[in-house]
């Protein structure tokens, strides 16, 4: 029986706490856990795409015109930069597995560096927003057809990359600790569970922007739009 | 397969190779070349659809292989799942509200 095998094992392993049977239940336990954890933010996002679909359908005409106005570019850029994240992310786990801790810290760093470059790109962008007057608010100008569809276009673009941008800074705050404990050795083979789940909101923070992009920037860009 | 006892090892867990991760990256790559490209090109309500196929198609290969659920156990399948269901519950049952409400003269639009 392999199995008794491995509970001799795990009962001398010293990051298997007591009300777990063995290293995999309690591994499995902290990723489903993760998992009910992320259908609640999946629900708190698919409320601000509700709210997007709604206001889409209804103001056609406005939403085309501001994601238009939208700088393409820095969105390609950062859509690059959470994908080449999500890699590094991916192999700081594999990096984990195969007791690399090297390789750990590496990725982990790449990770950081990647997600504030983000972040970045995002202040760039923001800025942008402001020069040209478009905060929804009192002073928001827009020389559109429709500037009541374009300003709730970005009160949804605020919102929705705001509440992205803030579970990045989570995100670079988690990878910190975890880049901490992968240099003190924390982690191997058979214990790397804070790495896994931690991994596992990266990439949902990465899917939302995987959403994000195409809904925000690229739907104005094929009807020619009239000013 | 999905019975955790089954493939625990020293080193519980799927390692997956390093060609995996890069062939998926490859894949998110040219997604995202792809609806940006198509983005361009006119094709009036559908440009949403494809733009959102493509977005799905990604979504599914970070939740599968970044996010290792392809070796994850049932009960995680059910709760992702679950999540699905839940979040096309919402713009379902949110969108009937919305857009019929015109419909028999209402107040509230």
């Amino acid at each position: 029986m392999p199995d008794a095998n491995v509970h001799a094992h795990d009962a001398h392993n010293p990051n298997l706490q007591h009300h777990f049977v063995d290293m995999p239940q309690q591994q499995e336990a902290s990723v489903l856990g993760m998992w009910v954890f992320l259908v609640t933010e999946v629900m708190f996002f698919g409320g601000m795409f509700l709210a997007y679909i709604l206001y889409r359908m209804w103001y056609y005409q406005g939403f085309a015109e501001a994601s238009h106005h939208i700088d393409l570019f820095w969105g390609a850029l950062n859509t690059v930069v959470l994908i080449c994240s999500s890699l590094t992310m991916a192999l700081a786990v594999r990096a984990a597995q195969l007791n690399n801790r090297r390789g750990q810290i590496v990725n982990l760093i790449l990770t950081i560096l990647l997600g504030a470059a983000f972040l970045g790109v995002k202040a760039i962008e923001y800025s942008a927003k402001f020069r040209d007057h478009v905060i929804p608010g009192p002073h928001f100008e827009w020389h559109g057809k429709d500037a009541v569809g374009a300003q709730l276009f970005y009160s949804l673009y605020f919102a929705l990359t705001g509440l992205h941008a803030l579970h990045m800074i989570v995100g670079l705050g988690l990878m910190s600790v975890i880049l901490f404990m992968a240099w003190r050795g924390r982690f191997n083979s058979t214990y790397y569970t804070p790495v896994e789940i931690s991994g596992l909101y990266w990439h949902f923070v990465d899917i939302v922007w995987i959403f994000l992009f195409p809904l925000l920037y690229l739907i104005g860009r094929h009807a020619p739009v009239t000013f | 397969m999905s019975e955790h006892v089954h493939d625990s090892h020293a080193g519980h867990g799927h390692i997956a190779p390093m060609s995996m991760y890069l062939g998926v990256f490859a894949i998110l790559m040219l997604g995202t070349a792809i609806t940006v490209g198509i983005a361009y090109v006119d094709m009036g309500f559908v440009n949403t659809a494809v733009a959102l196929a493509i977005a799905v198609t990604k979504a599914t290969f970070v939740v599968l292989y970044f996010m290792h659920v392809r070796w994850a156990s049932r009960l995680t399948w059910v709760v992702i799942a679950a999540s699905i269901v839940w979040l096309l519950l919402l713009f379902s049952i949110g969108m009937t509200d919305y857009l019929s409400r015109d419909w028999m003269g209402v107040p509230g639009r």
